[in-house]
């Protein structure tokens, strides 16, 4: 019987959704027992919300001062001694779980899966390769522990409401001191999550500035929608990195997806794939944006944001 | 001697359309254009701009791979790279291999900094870096977008989901670039010339004691289901009642 250990991702006090993902992509092999383990400085908070996600046996939780920070270097030699016992260790593909789960995997010896999008069986599971213009499947060997990521997209989150054991874990590794965390930056937006919102407005290079950007800040937040930009359009300074969708920016699947002044490179279309519905207002009508969107719009976009922004209620 | 040892991976060029080969068990590679993986060559980038600074005073381009992968090393040496070492071998190679063959080359080499893209475009993996930092006990820092190296130090700042986060690391250490560290440099026609004159050793995966190839079996590959085809509106208020059909606003 496959017995799954989950790699929780937090911020010290809130539960990341990425993990309740990773849970319902473990829930997707049969007869599975799924454990979550929580490591932090003090992870008692954490602990009660990974305790109540529906089908989650147990929690453990691993405190140490030096848990503080998620750094990769000091949370993969607890994860590994963790590890013994499970057959499967899973982490959310995320910048999280993409810096410490292969560092997991190669302490216990083993090759990752990258990026499980469908679950074939306990050893069998298709992903993404060339930048989701290629879906892999690949047999683990059977006799091989599986450490895998999730792709977040590619799964609902899990239901709460459980309310499965916690159990403190002394994982006794020896922690390294050769990596120390000086600081993080990010914007504290007010607006909806980009990874986990149900719409998001994306902007491109043909939004021409950072102030012109405002425009679609400010359609985002009639719809209630994220914000998200194009490669082009964070290199070229109008927003910041975090904002970026795409193959090397983060990989989303709202409900409704609406592109503004984006051209549609492979390595964007990549991070859009599962919109459900995706919206493309461009003035170029070859641009590839249309040929993924469900509704296109050719025309300049500085007269049809305002426009449809008020169509919208304005 | 600062050594810095880059990975240098041959992947289809990042602007050939994939197409999967029709008995579905690769994609076509036959007569496609290949290069060096562009995060590598970003991480090449940085190496050599880190020599420049005279930080460093050497650098070791490394690749694992068919013989024509001398082409991509060839151009690293163009780039500016002292020296290459390929692993040659047509079979596939998983990432825990790579990084055991690439601790390996550590241990001879003794880089002070192992410098890799934060993947390859054609597995899309990103398993190494962390890989061989776990196996050689040594920090780590994935995607990186600000490298500074001082003494015995770096503090590099990477991209997260949630921003950016920097991170003090001792020397050796292993960092896998992101796209936004910095625009590699372009080749030029009397850097080929020499390049053809620097060392090129080819090894095989006998060497590192690895015989093993692909960890995991290859079942079957398939081209993505493609999306059904939208409709075109001509107005905004068209694609207001477009959104409103369905249930969107």
């Amino acid at each position: 019987m496959s017995k799954i250990l989950i790699i929780a991702e937090h911020d010290g006090s809130k539960l990341n959704a990425s993990t309740l993902k990773s849970v319902t992509c473990a829930a997707k092999i049969a007869g599975a027992s799924i454990d979550v383990a929580v490591l932090a400085a003090d992870g008692a908070a954490v602990a009660a919300q990974a305790a109540a996600i529906t089908g989650v046996s147990k929690v453990l939780v691993i405190d140490h001062p030096a848990n503080v920070e998620p750094l990769a270097a000091v949370l993969a030699p607890q994860i590994a001694k963790a590890a013994a016992g499970y057959t499967h260790v899973f982490g959310p593909s995320t910048t999280f779980g993409k810096d410490v789960m292969p560092r997991v995997a190669a302490l216990l010896g083993v090759s990752q899966v990258s990026d499980i999008m469908t679950v074939e069986g306990p050893h069998r599971f298709k992903r993404p390769i060339y930048a989701g213009n290629a879906i892999l499947t690949i047999d683990v060997p059977a006799d091989s522990k599986v450490v895998a990521t999730v792709r977040v997209a590619s799964f609902e989150a899990a239901a709460t409401g459980g309310s499965a054991g916690i159990e403190k874990f002394a994982a006794q590794a020896a922690l390294p001191s050769h990596t120390r965390f000086v600081a993080r930056t990010g914007a504290a937006t007010g607006r909806p999550d980009l990874q986990s919102a149900s719409r998001v407005v994306s902007g491109g290079r043909a939004l021409g500035s950072a102030d012109n950007f405002k425009l679609i800040y400010s359609l985002a937040d009639r719809m209630g929608a994220a914000v998200g930009a194009s490669r082009a359009a964070v290199d070229a300074g109008y927003v910041a990195n975090d904002l970026q969708v795409g193959q090397t920016g983060k990989i989303i699947a709202p409900e409704l997806y609406v592109a503004v002044g984006i051209s549609g490179a492979i390595q964007h279309m990549t991070g859009i794939k599962d919109a459900r519905t995706i919206v493309a207002i461009n003035k170029d009508g070859e641009a590839p944006i249309f040929e993924a969107a469900d509704i296109g719009l050719v025309g300049d976009l500085f007269a049809i944001l305002p426009a449809l922004e008020k169509a919208l209620g304005g | 001697m600062r050594r810095i040892m880059v990975g240098v991976k041959r992947v289809v060029d990042y602007n050939v359309r994939i197409r999967v080969k029709p008995d579905n068990t690769g994609v076509i590679t036959e007569g496609v254009k290949m290069s060096i993986n562009p995060f590598d060559e970003i991480a090449l980038e940085e190496a050599l701009r880190i020599k420049e600074k005279g930080l460093a005073d050497e650098v070791l381009a490394v690749s694992i791979g068919p013989g024509d992968t001398q082409q991509q090393l060839r151009t690293a040496l163009a780039m500016g790279a002292d020296r290459a070492i390929l692993v040659q071998t047509d079979a596939a190679v998983g990432p825990y291999s790579v990084a055991t063959i690439f601790k390996k080359l550590v241990d001879s080499e003794q880089p002070f900094l192992v410098l890799l893209g934060k993947q390859a475009i054609d597995d899309d993996n990103g398993q190494t870096g962390p890989m061989l930092a776990a196996l050689w006990d040594r920090p780590q820092a994935v995607s990186c977008s600000k490298v500074a190296i001082d003494g015995s130090k770096a503090t590099v700042t990477r991209e997260v989901d949630a921003g950016l986060e920097t991170l003090e690391v001792d020397l050796p250490a292993v960092l896998s670039v992101d796209l936004r560290l910095n625009e590699p440099r372009y080749v030029k026609l009397p850097d080929i010339m020499k390049a053809k004159k620097k060392p090129l050793d080819v090894k095989s995966l006998a060497d590192f004691g690895v015989t093993e190839g692909a960890a995991f079996t290859t079942v079957r590959i398939d081209a993505p289901p493609t999306r059904q085809k939208g409709i075109m509106v001509k107005d905004v208020a068209e694609l207001v009642a477009a959104l409103q059909k369905k249930g969107l606003v």
